[in-house]
């Protein structure tokens, strides 16, 4: 009770203070409570919401998980939900981290089915829907465009209805050109229709955004075409996108690793989009052309522990193949490296563990940190070497937990454009 | 510097000889300062309280109702933020835990603008635990108390349901209950429904979008009224405030008294000082620390007596804040330091003031003439002028302050003006009346009992005007509030006719509650009375529909009507409009009234004024027809129901209750309201009576004190008269009667004293507060109270030194005479 009664008026406050905001990294609240991320495999950043997850305090009364960091971070409820536990000492974090009671697990050899696996799963505890687009105006500049759903599951207890619906669900939209990031994110509660995601047709929605097949799309049309909508105060984007290249399976099937220690998810991409569209930034509209990558990952396992964030990268190249990579930092142990190379007929190799180096070259200072914003990239049994250089360096999503989310390309033995991603620094 | 001290030493050490002498000074400015912090504290909580309402819902920016009222399905919710308007929901409905009914609010933690208090509230420091089953009630701590639950206890409702476990936070408003939106749908059985939506950052909604969006279902609202309430309570505030000042003067009279005493009684001391050396300046210096210690000992007393006052007054100012204003006030003192400061430094100004003039005396007293105690006395004369012409110039500022004066403020200053210089002619008169005993006295003794009473009368005069201040504001108040309990005793009995009313849900849910209520036998009419709220020149004004009725042409009470008022209302060109609204706008019977009702701009003729005692609203009375044509937004939700016998209304509305549930939003009898309308108005006066008493109380101490340090004082004059062959007994009994008889002359002079503030009050002070006037009665059972009131307090004052003179040894009195000097 005492505790309560210290309770600054308002935990909110330090949500976002606008619904957009012009990334002045550092001045966001948010980011001095950044999260000590502890990886769930080749989890992207905002992803630390699975470790929140992980952290199924249910098992000991009193330490829920989405209680857990409220009290000191000064945080939103949103953030709590997204920062990792870093007030849980190790021990606690193992404990915790052992199982997630009552959640489905994620198991090898289930075979992921379309268009069942395009929706929600509400037996799992954590799941996103998460796009990623590298656009060009006509004159030729750059701009990045992110759209990410989240559905967080409060417990696996029978779906009840209305507001006493046990999942969240969490947004964030972003847009980036070579002068500013703007971003924004937002919140529902499910078993209202205010968000959700309906598997056929496909969409995925919250509030105004979403990302749906087009009205005009077959029934059947799963992933190939895709519609994507975000607005805000500051920018907007409608995106057309489309492919007929086949789903990316990572990992084994769609089983994808995340530890030596049985960490999992489910996990497929459609890294193959052409997008044709319009990008709204301050009153200002381009159309814009590019690629985007979409992902789409869900799991209820628990943490590995001991780790301190990760640097994620996915590269369209000039040829017409497609690389995801990423790097665990530890602290204890040596970096977890791990990967997918997709040649452009859509065929995945999973990329060995010590196959890939990966170097920061230039760091960009941002409100009191510091980030590798430049890097060297090499995947040895493809004599790929290159270098990386962000389209914006300050690409900051100063959301409830801070995390670098820019667009990037990249010149040495191949060429291309991507997106960085960048957690716990 | 030394040297001032040490006249600090010589002069405190007289305190100890005089120990009640300095008891009266310190416990005058004590509960002086009590009452006035007290009263403060009241207000200040009361304003705190509004402050955080106003925080509660609107955080500013207003929300969203059902434009019918009630509640709306929370798929209007879903469809405003598919469109990108960021509201977010919240139901509201009150429960019953035990025979308590609470307010409870459902609020959804997720979409809640961060600005909100509430926000704050819900979000907790478990999230988690506030959302998922069984879920939080966050309550204010006093709110634990009322329901007299732990935290962590699940309260019974009255439906059987428990409320989730309770989660105290500093942040909950008191007077409700949160939860999470899907908690209170189901404990107040709305699936799916939803009472506001609260606006967040984000694209603005206008009117014209969300008529579209939700085909008219919704409506923006003005951020809730709560604003309002800090100038709605602002009258009775003052009202406090002017009762705290007019304690904390009768207060300062005790200190004048007690302090100019103890001057007088030094003086022989402040000649020594003078005589061995020390400066005017020093003696001053001396004299303004012993009266800053004093303040500061008092003050500090007094500050924390208020807060146990206000403690104690405060549950009944927050009942009539209320239910006279709907203004939820916390009845949990919290109070911060300035309070404490202001209190003691209210009490510091206050002795320095009442002590001035014995400041300056001893500045300017030749060293030589100290040697005579009762000095001033050979002054009485230039000082009873000098008081004369303080009166007429109070008096005259009463009556400037009356005639010239339009505010409260201009009221009380009249009352506080009338007071102050009827006090200040009291010595006056009683010395003109003494004399005139004197003249007609028969025997030598006697004349020796009026003369010495006059020669008294300079000793005694403040304490008789503490008294004759006290006495007239009994007078007063208790005229007032008396006039006012008959008129509104008798008003609520005419203007209550209907046996039962009820309130539906919404206007949908209305329609089979009224289809039921016709097929029942014991129903004689279903009388609508729909309404709205708007505004007129910025204050809120009450709209009301009624159909033409028996019920309101036969007995709705009216101050003043055009012949054929009922008739012109039906027609829908007329109006009727409430005492308070016509005051404010000045309107009368025959003047024409232009409304912006949001139907078009109407013009309608006043046809009837009507009191309406107890609201701080204005209202306004207009045909049914004629409400729907120009308010289409207006409640259509409440009914009168008249009955054919008034003991079917009970069994009915239980019927009603138990076929209805939920679409009743509130059902009540006839005894009911007239319970609750009566309860509002003890409550309210439940403040100004005890106010009233302490008032009385502190002028009571102020004559015991007096009269308690003369008795020493008293020998001197009472020994020659003892040394000619007066017995002691006899002398005692003299002593005794006079004081009773001064008492009575002050209360007779009192008596028309209160009843001017009384009319002040009901002429003035009601009007500009509330805005109504209630006819002027006289109560002369009161004044023998008062009468009687005053004797007895004068006796009781007398008492403890008359005994005293009593069992004065001869000896004692012998000494005068070898003391003599």
């Amino acid at each position: 009770m005492n505790d309560r009664l210290r309770l600054p008026a308002c935990p909110w406050r330090a949500r976002v203070s606008k619904f957009t905001q012009r990334v002045m990294a550092g001045l966001v609240p948010a980011i001095h409570a950044a999260p000590q991320p502890t990886p769930l495999g080749r989890f992207r950043s905002n992803r630390n919401i699975a470790q929140r997850l992980g952290v199924d305090g249910r098992d000991k009364p009193g330490h829920d998980v989405l209680s857990l960091s409220l009290k000191r971070w000064r945080v939103p409820i949103a953030a709590a939900l997204l920062l990792a536990p870093a007030l849980a000492d190790a021990d606690e974090f193992s404990t915790l981290s052992r199982k997630a009671p009552g959640f489905t697990e994620v198991a090898p050899g289930t075979p992921i089915v379309f268009p069942r696996d395009f929706a929600a799963h509400p037996g799992f505890r954590i799941e996103w829907w998460y796009l990623t687009a590298n656009l060009r105006d006509e004159a030729g500049a750059a701009y990045g465009a992110q759209w990410t759903l989240f559905r967080i599951g409060l417990d696996a207890e029978k779906e009840r209805e209305g507001f006493a619906n046990q999942s969240l669900w969490m947004a964030h939209v972003a847009a980036t050109s070579a002068g500013e990031h703007l971003f924004t994110e937002t919140l529902a509660r499910g078993g209202v229709g205010q968000a959700g995601v309906e598997a056929r047709p496909f969409r995925a929605f919250i509030d105004d955004w979403s990302m749906a097949a087009p009205t005009d799309a077959p029934p059947d049309a799963g992933l190939s075409r895709l519609r994507v909508k975000a607005r805000d105060a500051a920018f907007a984007y409608d995106l057309e996108l489309v492919t007929d290249k086949p789903i990316v399976l990572h990992g084994d099937g769609g089983y994808s690793r995340k530890s030596d220690r049985g960490q999992a998810s489910y996990y497929f991409s459609q890294p193959f989009y052409t997008v044709a569209g319009a990008l709204t930034l301050h009153d200002r509209t381009f159309k814009v052309t590019g690629e985007a990558w979409l992902d789409r990952e869900w799991s209820s396992q628990p943490l590995g522990q001991g780790q301190k964030g990760w640097d994620w990268l996915a590269l369209h190249l000039a040829t017409g193949e497609n690389v995801m990579l990423y790097r665990f930092r530890s602290e204890s142990e040596p970096d977890y490296f791990a990967g997918t190379w997709i040649a452009a007929d859509g065929a995945a190799q999973p990329l060995a563990r010590d196959d890939t180096i990966m170097t920061p070259l230039a760091q960009t200072p941002i409100g009191d940190k510091s980030l590798p914003t430049r890097w060297r990239v090499e995947v040895k049994s493809r004599a790929l070497a290159i270098e990386t250089r962000p389209l914006n360096a300050q690409a900051y999503n100063g959301t409830r937990s801070g995390y670098w989310e820019g667009p990037i390309d990249f010149k040495g033995s191949h060429e291309g454009r991507g997106y960085l991603e960048m957690t716990g620094y | 510097m030394t040297r001032v001290v040490w006249a600090l030493v010589a002069l405190a050490a007289h305190w100890r000889r005089h120990p009640i002498n300095f008891a009266a000074l310190v416990l005058g400015l004590a509960i002086a300062t009590a009452l006035w912090s007290g009263v403060q504290a009241l207000n200040e909580q009361a304003r705190e309280s509004y402050r955080r309402a106003a925080q509660l819902f609107s955080g500013g920016a207003g929300g969203v109702v059902a434009t019918s009222g009630g509640l709306f399905a929370q798929d209007l919710y879903v469809k405003l933020r598919l469109t990108g308007y960021k509201v977010s929901p919240a139901l509201e409905g009150s429960v019953r835990i035990g025979r308590n009914v609470h307010r409870l609010i459902g609020v959804e933690p997720m979409t809640l603008p961060r600005r909100m208090r509430l926000s704050g509230v819900a979000g907790g420091d478990s999230f988690s635990g506030f959302l998922r089953p069984p879920g939080e009630t966050i309550v204010a701590q006093q709110m634990l108390k009322q329901i007299g639950a732990a935290e962590g206890d699940a309260p019974l409702l009255s439906t059987g349901r428990k409320l989730p476990p309770l989660a105290v936070s500093a942040e909950a408003p008191a007077d409700a209950l949160i939860v999470d939106i899907s908690f209170a749908q189901s404990l107040l059985g709305k699936p799916k429904l939803l009472s506001r939506l609260v606006l967040g950052d984000g694209p603005k909604l206008d009117q014209e979008t969300l008529k579209t969006l939700s085909g008219g279902a919704l409506r923006l609202v003005e951020p809730q009224e709560t604003p309002e309430l800090e100038s709605l309570t602002a009258s009775f505030h003052l009202n406090l405030t002017a009762f705290g000042f007019l304690a904390f003067l009768v207060g300062l009279f005790i200190v004048r008294a007690s302090f100019g005493l103890g001057f007088e009684q030094r003086l022989p001391t402040i000649r020594t000082l003078r005589a061995i050396g020390v400066s005017a300046c020093a003696l001053v210096a001396a004299l303004v620390a012993e009266l800053t210690l004093l303040g500061l000992l008092a003050g500090a007393l007094g500050v924390a007596c208020g807060y146990f006052l206000a403690a104690a007054l405060m549950p009944n100012v927050a009942a009539s804040l209320d239910s006279l204003y709907g203004a939820q006030v916390s009845s949990r003192l919290s109070l911060d330091p300035a309070w404490f400061l202001s209190g003691v430094g209210m009490a510091l100004l206050g002795a320095l003031a009442a002590a001035a003039s014995g400041l300056v005396k001893a500045f300017h007293l030749p060293t030589l003439q100290v040697a005579q105690p009762f000095a001033w006395r050979e002054e009485q004369q230039r000082v009873m002028l000098r008081q004369a012409a303080l009166a007429a110039a109070a008096l005259a500022v009463a009556l400037a302050a009356l005639l010239f004066g339009e505010s409260l403020a201009a009221g009380f200053v009249s009352i506080a003006g009338a007071l102050i210089g009827a006090a200040l002619l009291l010595p006056l008169l009683l010395a003109v009346v003494l004399r005139f005993a004197e003249h007609h006295a028969r025997t030598p003794l006697w004349r020796w009992f009026w003369a010495d009473g006059r020669q008294q009368l300079s000793a005694l005069s403040l304490a008789l005007m503490a008294l004759l201040i006290a006495l007239a504001t009994n007078v007063g108040v208790g005229t007032m509030v008396e006039g006012f309990r008959q008129t509104f005793v008798s008003w609520i009995d005419e203007r209550l006719v209907a046996e039962a009313y009820f309130e539906a849900a919404s206007a949908e849910d209305a329609q089979p509650i009224l289809a039921w209520l016709q097929n029942r036998a014991e129903v004689a009419a279903i009388l609508p009375t729909w309404r709205t709220q708007m505004k007129i020149a910025g204050g809120p004004v009450e709209v009301f529909g009624t159909q033409p009725h028996e019920t309101y042409r036969a007995h709705f009470p009216l101050l003043d009507a055009a012949p054929d008022a009922w008739a012109r209302l039906a027609r829908g060109d007329g109006v009727m409009v409430s005492e308070q609204l016509a005051r404010r706008l000045k309107l009368r019977v025959g003047s024409m009234f232009e409304i912006a009702a949001p139907g078009g701009l109407w013009r309608a003729e006043v046809v009837g004024v009507y009191p309406d005692y107890g609201n701080p609203k204005g209202q306004l009375r207009v045909d049914l027809d004629a409400l729907v044509a120009h308010w289409p937004d207006a409640l259509r939700t409440n009914y009168s129901l008249r009955l054919r016998a008034p003991q079917d209304a009970a069994p009915l509305l239980h019927d009603l209750e138990a076929q209805f549930g939920a679409k009743i939003a509130r059902a009540i009898d006839q005894a009911g309201v007239k319970e609750i309308s009566i309860g509002v108005f003890e409550r309210t006066f439940a403040v100004t009576a005890a106010l009233n008493t302490l008032t009385l109380l502190v002028s009571g101490v102020a004559l015991l004190a007096t009269l308690m340090t003369l008795g020493n004082l008293r020998l001197a004059q009472l020994a020659p008269v003892w040394a000619l062959g007066v017995p002691r007994r006899r002398l005692a009994l003299m002593e005794f009667f006079r004081l009773p008889l001064l008492a009575l002359a002050t209360a007779a002079f009192a008596l028309p004293l209160g009843l001017v503030m009384a009319w002040l009050l009901v002429a003035v002070v009601n009007v500009e507060a509330f805005g109504w006037r209630v006819p002027f009665h006289v109560f002369p059972g009161q004044w023998a109270q008062v009468l009687a009131l005053s004797v007895v307090t004068a006796l009781a004052a007398a008492a403890i030194p008359v005994l005293r003179l009593a069992r004065t040894a001869p000896a004692q009195l012998l000494k005068v005479f070898a003391d003599e000097r």
